[in-house]
């Protein structure tokens, strides 16, 4: 058993949305689905990383008031939530294809110092940089 | 991939819309007007009327410029301003462009409305940022450049042309035009 991070969770307005968008435009794979009442416990993986998921959890009762909930959901909404990066072998390719997917693209591929990166938005408005590492740190 | 640090402390922006202030906006406005900020951050250099924005989110002109400030606490066009500054920023880092390429390159008009604009916000000229901006280029490389480049965009609390009255006596023809 590996020390480590397990789950980092985001928060969606939409699971259901949020999980079509993981799965079928970044290709990720649902590493749980449980449900207890209205809440749902909902989690993603990225195929190349095992021990690690991705948490998709909707604010809202019973772990926060509908304040709290709301506060948050406009957080999201207007993408003040932390940067998200995933690491891809190649980015411009990477582009083209989620592009082709539907994926809302933020910044084209950009070059800087060698490393390529593109930015796109989940649609619940989570800011991802998919970021290509330049060729001699890899 | 390696270990990065990020920080980007602001102190609290002072409340400018005390009316509406305790009211959550709904968030799907606010995605879409995410949408729009998102368009200017993505070409900065481009010209962005508030028809152009508002049609992006999908709501009137007026209720755009209202909402976008509501949502991220400065009118569109200053926003605007401050993605033109931190492009402008990288650009005299990071390239050899004479200054007034990277005037055009970012959107203004002239070099003498970019210098001057720059200097209101930055309080340095173009050239001088620069030679301070190369001279001080250690460390930061640990930072996803497309993160820092985001958190060196300027904080641009109050706008430009009452910044430059606070300063200046003079009477100076206006730098850029504020739509809200």
């Amino acid at each position: 058993m590996n020390q480590g991070i397990n789950v980092v969770g985001l928060y969606v307005d939409d699971q259901d949305e949020a999980l079509a968008f993981y799965v079928d435009k970044l290709g990720f794979r649902v590493h749980t689905d449980v449900r207890n009442g209205p809440y749902r416990w909902l989690t993603v993986q990225h195929p190349d990383q095992p021990s690690f998921q991705l948490g998709l959890f909707t604010p809202g009762p019973p772990i926060h008031d509908e304040a709290t909930a709301q506060t948050l959901r406009a957080m999201v909404a207007k993408g003040a939530m932390p940067p998200l990066v995933l690491s891809v072998s190649d980015c411009r390719a990477g582009y083209a294809r989620l592009k082709a997917r539907g994926v809302e693209f933020t910044q084209e591929p950009i070059d800087r110092f060698g490393s390529v990166d593109a930015g796109f938005r989940d649609p619940a408005g989570n800011g991802w940089k998919m970021i290509q590492a330049p060729q001699s740190t890899t | 991939m390696r270990p990065r640090e990020y920080q980007r402390a602001q102190p609290p922006a002072p409340s400018s819309a005390p009316a509406s202030a305790g009211q959550l906006q709904d968030p799907a406005l606010l995605r879409r007007l995410l949408r729009a900020r998102d368009r200017m951050d993505a070409a900065s250099h481009e010209a962005w009327p508030v028809e152009r924005l508002a049609a992006v989110s999908g709501v009137s002109e007026a209720h755009f410029a209202r909402s976008f400030k509501r949502a991220f606490g400065i009118p569109p066009h200053r926003y605007l301003l401050t993605r033109r500054i931190e492009q402008a920023n990288t650009l005299l880092r990071d390239t050899a462009l004479s200054i007034t390429e990277i005037a055009f390159a970012t959107g203004w008009g002239s070099l003498g409305t970019f210098g001057r604009t720059f200097h209101d916000i930055t309080g340095r000229s173009p050239s001088a940022m620069r030679r301070e901006a190369q001279a001080n280029m250690l460390e930061l490389d640990r930072v996803p450049a497309c993160v820092l480049k985001a958190a060196q965009r300027p904080d641009l609390t109050s706008a430009v042309l009452e910044k430059r009255r606070r300063t200046a006596k003079g009477k100076f023809p206006p730098s850029t035009k504020e739509v809200s």
